[in-house]
């Protein structure tokens, strides 16, 4: 590179360096402040204020005017003076309600914490699942209340009816076609008279549903219900049947005259269900009610929400009526107020438009502090205070406010209080609330019953506005009462099924893990067999998210309980002959098992196979589909073992692959792909042969997801032992290339990451030079995002494989190609520059020649207005610094150097970093001696960049430096070391530990380059500042110099600085004195005796910490000295400390036993064991405790050394006569 | 209160881990019969011991051996009853 193109960008940079119009930089010599004299009038804290030279006053008014006093002469008065002064707000207070105050500024956060507010529509289907009646538990002696697993069945086969009917009815009325003279067959017959009530209910809701001229459907099933009824209703019935037919349309219903208007209201006239979304309130089922939700009359909407209708408390009723000549009268009792259910009080429902549930045109009200009294009560009794209390929370938990007395309440009712109670601490409690809480509740569980705690738990576990943190506490209560209540929990196990499954397809991963373990716990808790029979009904279920999550929940019981015990239902359930929805829900678990528990599938994998082999073929499209994929998963989750298990179903794939067309192809394709990989060469390669042909037709697919299958099958046929290099070169590569490598592919991101995945995976196969010749043009392609796929694949070939594969031609179009693609680059991206870091580290000595244009490119892009390009132009330097070495350019590395050195000056501390990178790069390869710029000129423009806040910067400086100090420390001068010294104590203050580390390193560093009295001295006063953390990393960094520059030079001083009679002092004393025998190890044994009238006072002191950080001395002299002949020392040592062992405090009993513990290393466990065993059986329990502690500890770390030591038992049969023989 | 409990759940863990440690309820009936199973434990690990101790008492290391593993099950005899 010519130097005039250095002149150049060096004038450019003066010229921007001179625009900053900062004083204290000087520009000719890049130094901030060239004289050693401080200016008395300057600011020094440059980072908040500017230096000199600007005017400090600008801003100001600098003089007091004479006439033109506003205060003095008032606009608007009436020229009259005032004797009394106005006072009034300020302009801010009185503008604040002026502006627009909609703006809520918590609102994007209240949100974003709900759960429903990020489910997908699909996941929000949880909510129309209702939490079914209790059921019978099979094991029990009497059986229970609930509903039988017979019962549960006829319902299902009800609403799988109602499904088809419906179903029927809209295809009909799609065609067009008339319903009147069509009889259609029920597929219900007869036999179940017998049915029960709530059958009865659910064919009534189907006909009202169905309302309009669908009564004829069911005719016959009703005549059928009456023919029980008797004979003389019978031939009424008749007639009336007779009557119905004949008529078209209700209308003639009513003109009917005698006949008892029993007018089918049309669904119109009815209020919507609320209930259906809701998980409370089934009405007239037996479905449990949140007990408190009956408690708190709802007010209907359609009143509206506000305060005007709110019910009158007693109070305001005082108030309001007259108080003499009157009784307040008692209700009779007996007398219950009547409550209709929420759905008959509302006629028609308020439209939900607006935030706060009413739409339309509003009234302001002002805020009433009644009404706001009403929302949040400030403390529940018997609660306490809460960290929030939500207005949903009041649905639930409103029994707790409303002030009856507990003394006249039965037993049940104070459970269900106390039960409430609890879950409102664990849900909305503080911490140690919750802990306390969910322990009580854990402990009583059993007290409590399942029946309770569950009506009460699942419901809030159903609410709408739930958040993670309370799902996940609520979920946590259910995972630990589970343990306790065991069998008995299993009349609820499906109502926990219902609000657990919907974890299992949740977004968040410990969601699913958490929900993964509730359901593991509750099948290992209710058994296999009531495990099948709960869910067994949901199997074949009218909605497809239930069967989803249904089989989901099957796959984890599947893993608890194991794959052998749960392989006959599943095959039964895969041969279902009833339903198709019962075969793909049964495959569907199978798909779900090899997912869920990966290659653990191995020893059940011919089962598994086996047991949806047959589905293959089945008649239903959706279940062959998804037995396709239910075996991809089975030998991915297998791979690379197992293809015996395939071989069964391996012909009926084949031929399935070869017949089925579009989404069904997907799935096979998909499989054959899957099990391709598990077969030996020679079949391998056989199919693959066979399959690509479908493959490559199906290149051509405009199918996302085909596409992505077909990517995925070529790269795992590449990857296969048999496929040859030579078959893919000829027949899928081109094909390939004209299929996936265009523009188009590159915007889709998923696409992109697939034909990357896909070509990287090829290359493995036929060589980085095959693909890297075919792709190498598309770098200096007119689309940006083709650029980045191109160049990010080339990446990850040569990444992987080298660039020897590389030829000399093809080198040249290839850096071409990339410098192309780097220079063009709208949006700095990662991509590129990691491209270019590895092209140029591949290609080694081999870019030599194209190094000078790569650093006149670098050099130009440092120049740029753009400080992202300037950013990555300096971490370009850092990643190739290494290869201009090999190349030996150190002359280009040094203008570098001298260009990198003076942006220096740059205000962004993200460039500032890289660039520091980059400098720090290029003197770790050219070495410290042929630096350019000369160290000396370096280093003390580092020093105030230490003082930069910014974490990128802090650690990019204090590793350049600590290099510096490492190797070159003679460079410069020992005062410009000890300023570093004290730019570096700052360091220690850093949140990341990178940067302390760095930090103490360097002060080692430093103290061996201009020894340790200097640093140490710094280090020893920095002991006594106020922060901890300061403190803690000065001790380190004293342990550190002692370490380089041996402990006796330090430990004098040490010891000296202890006598400084204040706390802070003494104990940072210590605490350096543990780190530096932590890291001086054996060495300690010269400075144990030194030491010990030290630790003795330390040992004895009246402060806690103080004995706590003097027995973590202890512990690491002793560590450092086992068997180097200190024993007496160690043992006057424990004397000292054995006392501390009643400490309760958790760190200081902790470093106690620990010191104890390291004693009892350096002195054997026999001497220690003496003072033990005095304890172990003392009548006082505090004294019992730490001595089975210590006896604990030593029993575990060294047990077989304690034999010989256990003291002598003096009754006959306790003698341990072994140990007398004598031979 | 928290430290309590997770001390308490550390102790539950050790325990579950090593039979022979203790805690404060840990009766002398208990600790004696672990401390001697141990020692028995520790006479069959060390084969040196075992033979010193074969030669002793004039019997084979194997019958020895098995003594020693026979006694493990009540080495101090029965548990003293429980007195309420």
């Amino acid at each position: 590179m010519a130097d005039a193109d250095f002149d150049e960008v060096r004038r450019l940079q003066q010229e921007r360096n001179s625009l900053k119009k900062s004083k204290t930089f000087d520009p000719s010599t890049q130094r901030t402040d060239n004289s050693t004299k401080v200016a008395l009038t300057d600011t020094f804290d440059t980072t908040l204020y500017d230096r000199t030279g600007v005017d400090k006053f600008a801003g100001y008014n600098t003089t007091v005017g004479g006439d033109d006093d506003e205060d003095m002469d008032m606009q608007d008065g009436d020229g009259t003076r005032r004797l009394v002064g106005q006072y009034t707000a300020t302009k801010e207070m009185m503008n604040e309600f002026a502006q627009d105050d909609d703006f809520d500024p918590m609102a994007a956060h209240t949100k974003g914490n709900q759960i429903a507010e990020r489910e997908t529509d699909y996941q929000k289907r949880r909510f129309a699942r209702k939490l079914s009646p209790t059921r019978k538990d099979g094991f029990a002696e009497d059986n229970g209340e609930g509903r039988s697993y017979k019962e549960v069945m006829q319902e299902r086969e009800l609403e799988r009816e109602e499904e088809r009917v419906r179903r029927r009815i809209e295809d009909k009325l799609k065609s067009g076609e008339s319903m009147d003279d069509i009889q259609h067959e029920a597929t219900l017959k007869a036999e179940d008279k017998e049915k029960d009530s709530s059958a009865e209910g659910t064919r009534k809701r189907v006909c009202e549903y169905l309302s309009l001229g669908v009564e004829e459907l069911l005719t016959p099933l009703k005549k059928k219900r009456w023919d029980v009824a008797g004979d003389a209703s019978t031939a009424a019935t008749e007639e009336d049947d007779g009557a119905k037919k004949s008529r078209s349309s209700r209308w003639d219903v009513a003109g009917a005259p005698d006949a008892t208007p029993v007018v089918k209201r049309s669904r119109w006239d009815q209020a919507p269900s609320l209930t259906a979304a809701t998980p409370v309130g089934n009405q007239g089922l037996v479905t449990p009610i949140h007990p408190s939700s009956s408690a708190v009359p709802q007010m209907p909407l359609t009143f509206g929400l506000g305060d005007r209708n709110a019910a009158l408390s007693d109070e305001e009723l005082d108030e309001m009526l007259p108080k003499e000549g009157y009784v307040i009268l008692q209700p009779p009792p007996g007398y219950a107020p009547i409550r209709q259910p929420a759905r008959k009080l509302m006629q028609t429902p308020a439209p939900m438009a607006s935030a706060s549930g009413i739409g339309g045109f509003m009234m302001q009200e002002p805020e009433n502090a009644r009404q706001i009294g009403k929302q949040m009560p400030t403390d529940i009794p018997g609660v306490g205070d809460l960290q929030f209390f939500k207005a949903e929370d009041m649905q639930y938990f409103g029994k707790l406010v409303d002030g009856a007395d507990e003394n006249q309440m039965t037993v049940d009712e104070l459970k269900e209080r106390k039960i409430m109670r609890l879950l409102l601490k664990v849900k909305n409690g503080t911490p140690p609330m919750r802990k306390t809480a969910l322990r009580q509740l854990t402990d009583n569980a059993r007290q409590f019953g399942a029946g309770p705690l569950f009506n009460q738990i699942l419901p809030l576990l159903m609410e709408k506005t739930l958040e993670d943190q309370e799902r996940h506490l609520l979920v946590k209560v259910i995972d630990r009462i589970l343990y306790k209540l065991d069998d008995l929990v299993r009349p609820y196990t499906h109502k926990i099924l219902v609000v657990i499954e919907p974890l299992l397809i949740d977004q968040d991963y410990y969601a699913r893990v958490e929900g993964r373990e509730i359901i593991s716990n509750l099948s290992k808790a209710a058994g296999l067999a009531h495990m099948i029979s709960t869910m067994r009904p949901d199997i074949d279920h009218v909605d497809e998210y239930v069967r989803n999550t249904t089989a989901r929940a099957f796959a984890v019981v599947a893993s608890a309980l194991g794959i052998p015990a749960l392989l006959p239902f599943l095959r039964a359930v895969c041969r279902s002959k009833k339903s198709w929805q019962a075969r793909h829900t049964g495959v569907k678990i199978v798909q779900q098992i090899p997912i869920l528990m990966g290659c653990a599938i191995l020893p059940h994998l011919k089962g598994l196979v086996e047991c949806i082999g047959p589905n293959l073929e089945d008649e239903q499209a959706k279940v062959r589909t998804v037995t396709s994929l239910a075996i991809a998963a089975l030998a991915e989750a297998a791979h690379p073992y197992g293809i015996e298990s395939f071989d069964s179903i391996l012909q009926p794939l084949w031929t399935g692959a070869k017949k089925q067309r579009g989404k069904g192809l997907a799935g096979f394709l998909k499989a054959v792909g899957y099990v391709i990989p598990l077969m030996d060469e020679e079949y391998a390669n056989y199919y693959t042969g066979e399959v690509m042909g479908i493959v490559l037709r199906e290149f051509q697919s405009p199918d996302e997801e085909m596409k992505k299958v077909v990517l995925k099958v070529v790269s795992q046929c590449a990857g296969t032992e048999g496929v040859t290099a030579a078959y893919l070169k000829e027949h899928v590569l081109p094909e390939f290339f004209k299929a996936f490598w265009i523009r188009r592919m590159a915007l889709d991101k998923r696409n992109y990451r697939q034909v990357v995945e896909t070509t990287v995976d090829l290359a493995q196969k036929v060589g980085c030079g095959e693909i890297v010749e075919r792709i190498v043009d598309h770098l200096k392609d007119e689309s940006e995002p083709y650029r980045k796929m191109t160049l990010e694949s080339v990446e990850k070939v040569i990444a992987s494989l080298g660039a020897a594969d590389i030829g000399e031609r093809l080198e040249e179009r290839l850096v071409d190609g990339v410098l192309y693609a780097f220079q063009e680059q709208s949006i700095e991206d990662i991509v590129m520059l990691n491209g270019f870091g590895t092209v140029v580290n591949a290609l080694g000595t081999r870019t030599k020649p194209y190094l000078p244009q790569i650093v006149s490119t670098i050099l130009w892009r440092l120049n740029n207005k753009s400080s992202a390009v300037r950013q990555q132009s300096a971490d370009l330097i850092s990643r190739i610094a290494v290869v201009m070495k090999q190349c030996g350019e150190d002359a280009l590395m040094g203008k570098l150097g001298i260009v990198l050195y003076e942006y220096l000056g740059e205000e962004y501390p993200e460039v500032l970093g890289s660039i520091l990178g980059a400098l720090r790069s290029i003197v770790t390869v050219v070495g410290i001696n042929s630096m350019q710029p000369p160290i000396k000129d370096l280093l003390p423009r580092l020093t105030p960049i230490l003082r930069n806040r910014h974490e990128k910067v802090q650690e990019n400086t204090i590793d350049l430096v600590g290099r510096i100090a490492d190797r070159g420390a003679e460079f410069v001068s020992a005062r410009e070391w000890m300023r570093i010294c004290f730019e570096l104590l700052d360091m220690l203050k850093a949140h990341k530990k990178g940067i302390r580390r760095a930090a103490n390193n360097t002060f080692g560093f430093i103290a061996k380059a201009i020894g340790p009295q200097d640093v140490l001295a710094t280090l020893l006063n920095n002991l006594r500042v106020q922060e901890r953390q300061s403190r803690v990393c000065t001790a380190v960094a004293i342990g550190i110099v002692a370490e380089t520059c041996a402990p006796f030079t330090v430990l004098p001083a040490l010891m000296n600085e202890y006598r400084v009679p204040e706390l802070n002092v003494q104990n940072g004393v210590l605490k350096a004195m543990s780190f530096l025998f932590e890291y001086i190890g054996e060495m300690a044994k010269d400075y144990v005796y030194a030491i010990t009238p030290l630790l003795e006072d330390a040992l004895i002191d009246r402060d806690q910490v103080h004995r706590q950080t003097a027995a973590s001395v202890v512990k690491h002299i002793a560590l450092g000295v086992v068997g180097l002949g200190c024993e007496d020392a160690m043992m006057h040592l424990l004397n000292l400390i054995f006392p501390n062992i009643f400490e309760t405090s958790p760190h200081v009993i902790d470093r106690i036993i620990e010191a104890i513990d390291a004693i009892r290393m350096a002195i054997g466990p026999g001497l220690v064991m003496n003072y033990v065993w005095a304890g172990l059986f003392h009548p006082a329990r505090k004294v019992r405790t730490p001595y089975w502690r210590l006896y604990n500890n030593a029993y575990v770390q060294s047990a077989d050394a304690l034999v010989p030591y256990y003291p002598n038992l003096d009754e006959e049969r306790l003698v341990r006569h072994e140990l007398y023989i004598v031979v | 209160m928290a430290d309590k409990l997770r001390a308490t759940q550390q102790l539950e863990q050790l325990q579950a881990r090593y039979v022979g440690t203790g805690h404060a309820d840990t009766t002398k009936y208990e600790w004696i019969s672990n401390l001697h199973r141990d020692t028995l434990a520790s006479y069959i690990g060390h084969p040196q011991m075992l033979e010193y101790m074969a030669v002793g008492t004039g019997e084979p290391m194997a019958k020895l051996r098995t003594k020693f593993v026979e006694r493990m099950i009540q080495p101090v005899g029965k548990p003293p009853e429980k007195e309420d």
